[in-house]
């Protein structure tokens, strides 16, 4: 891990492992829009295709490393930081010069991981354990449940938040040329971030209310 | 016009300090900050009370010596204004102002207001320099062709005036907005790209080891710099540094 000695490389290593999952969430994203259009068979084969798809499984266990390591370092660097300053500032004004999403990365990630988990626990253990599960019934049916909808979305809007900084600054972190290319990423990362907040919450509250 | 002060006093490095309220009158709109602060020093002086110690050097917003956070900001509510330009005519008669010092574990409070910002003094020094024989025969500057935009972006780089204001102001106590001008200025100009490898290493690695955070780009540190030193030189480091660990 020498080569993760130094702030700077840490940080190129958030902004890697970072925008590798928003290829996931991309991914993602495409699969459970099949629930609504075309329908339960695309959305079947979709997961028949993840579930046996070589490719697929090889990177099943990188996308799983990609998650621990961002939440990990994540985590790791914010404890770090908190420790640099440790008289607080009586007064700080810092809304005036950040944004909200920029300095609560950690709350609205950590708020991720734990639906994560919860996400994990519902549908990811019980597609990988029962025997013959019907997918598209156990996907519908957590949404008739208000709490798990209401849960779900809320998730969602915060990973939103998480993207609408974490997108941009993922190529701020990798040196890209800023004069050139930050209005542009910042519109990209904002269209990004509002798809995956409203893509997937959409869902939920079409599965709720049909 | 009237003002409440809330000032942070601490006597001495290791002393415990904290907030003092005073009432100062006669204060002109036309004052500076600082001279603000100079006429509370001589009233406490003639009430034989302890005067506030506070950093200040040209008073004309190039020399880096002034700080302060004023009312949760690097240098006051201004934009692209050090302390000692910072004047007045900003306040409200009976306005309350509170004034710290530059919170960062690696900017201990030396007295009251002061902090001793050494710690970036010895980031230069791990690389923010060319090294050229100075003797003989100099080479005239305009003999080596700049393009126009590195010539500009390095000159708005080296403006820096290393107040600190950048770390006071960032969430995380970061140093990347100093040290990426410093790393920046000399790795947009041909003489800066012989030891641009080494130094853009050599100041992170100081920049650690002197106990500034990480930078998450909050972007903070761009709004409150009083020279408006753009992020652009943070991912020049970034990529100066991914370039250096190819070498």
């Amino acid at each position: 891990m020498t080569i993760l000695k130094t702030s700077v490389a840490k940080k190129v290593a958030m902004a890697i492992s970072g925008l590798f999952l928003v290829l996931f969430l991309l991914l993602h994203l495409a699969i459970n829009m099949s629930l609504i259009y075309p329908g339960k068979e695309t959305f079947e084969a979709s997961v028949e295709f993840m579930a046996t798809n070589p490719f697929i499984q090889i990177m099943q266990p990188i996308l799983a490393l990609g998650f621990i390591f961002h939440i990990a370092m994540g985590i790791y660097l914010e404890w770090q930081n908190r420790g640099k300053r440790s008289i607080k500032y009586v007064k700080n004004k810092a809304n005036v010069s950040s944004s909200w999403a920029s300095r609560n990365m950690i709350w609205t990630g950590l708020f991720v991981l734990f639906f994560l988990a919860v996400h994990l626990y519902n549908y990811f253990i019980p597609f990988k354990t029962q025997a013959n599960p019907d997918h598209y019934a156990l996907v519908t049916g957590l949404f008739k449940d208000p709490v798990y909808t209401l849960l779900y979305i809320i998730a969602f809007v915060l990973l939103g938040i998480h993207l609408s900084h974490g997108f941009q600054s993922a190529f701020q972190s990798l040196g890209t040329p800023r004069e050139k290319c930050h209005k542009f990423l910042v519109c990209c990362g904002n269209i990004f971030a509002f798809v995956v907040a409203i893509g997937f919450s959409a869902i939920a509250v079409y599965f709720y209310f049909n | 016009m009237k003002l409440n002060l809330k000032i942070w006093r601490q006597p001495g490095p290791n002393a415990k300090g904290r907030m003092v309220n005073y009432q100062i009158d006669g204060v002109e709109s036309d004052m500076s900050f600082l001279e603000m602060l100079d006429l509370l020093n001589e009233n406490l002086i003639a009430k034989g009370e302890e005067p506030v110690a506070f950093d200040h050097d040209c008073r004309e917003g190039i020399c880096g010596m002034c700080s302060l956070f004023i009312n949760g900001e690097a240098h006051g509510p201004d934009r692209l204004t050090t302390t000692c330009q910072l004047h007045m005519r900003k306040f409200k008669d009976g306005d309350t102002i509170v004034i710290e010092p530059w919170r960062a574990n690696a900017f201990p409070v030396i007295k009251d207001l002061v902090v001793d910002r050494s710690a970036l003094d010895r980031i230069q020094q791990a690389g923010g320099y060319i090294s050229v024989n100075t003797s003989g025969r100099p080479v005239d500057a305009n003999t080596i062709p700049i393009p126009k935009k590195n010539a500009d972006m390095a000159f708005d780089a080296a403006t820096c005036i290393g107040c600190g204001a950048c770390v006071a102001t960032c969430k995380n106590a970061s140093a990347m907005l100093f040290v990426s001008a410093k790393v920046a200025q000399y790795a947009l100009l041909p003489q800066g790209r012989i030891e641009a490898a080494k130094r853009v290493q050599d100041m992170v690695a100081a920049m650690d080891a002197e106990g500034f955070g990480s930078c998450t780009n909050t972007g903070a540190c761009e709004v409150q710099c009083p020279k408006g030193i753009s992020l652009t030189n943070i991912a020049i480091l970034n990529k100066e540094f991914l370039l250096a660990q190819s070498k």
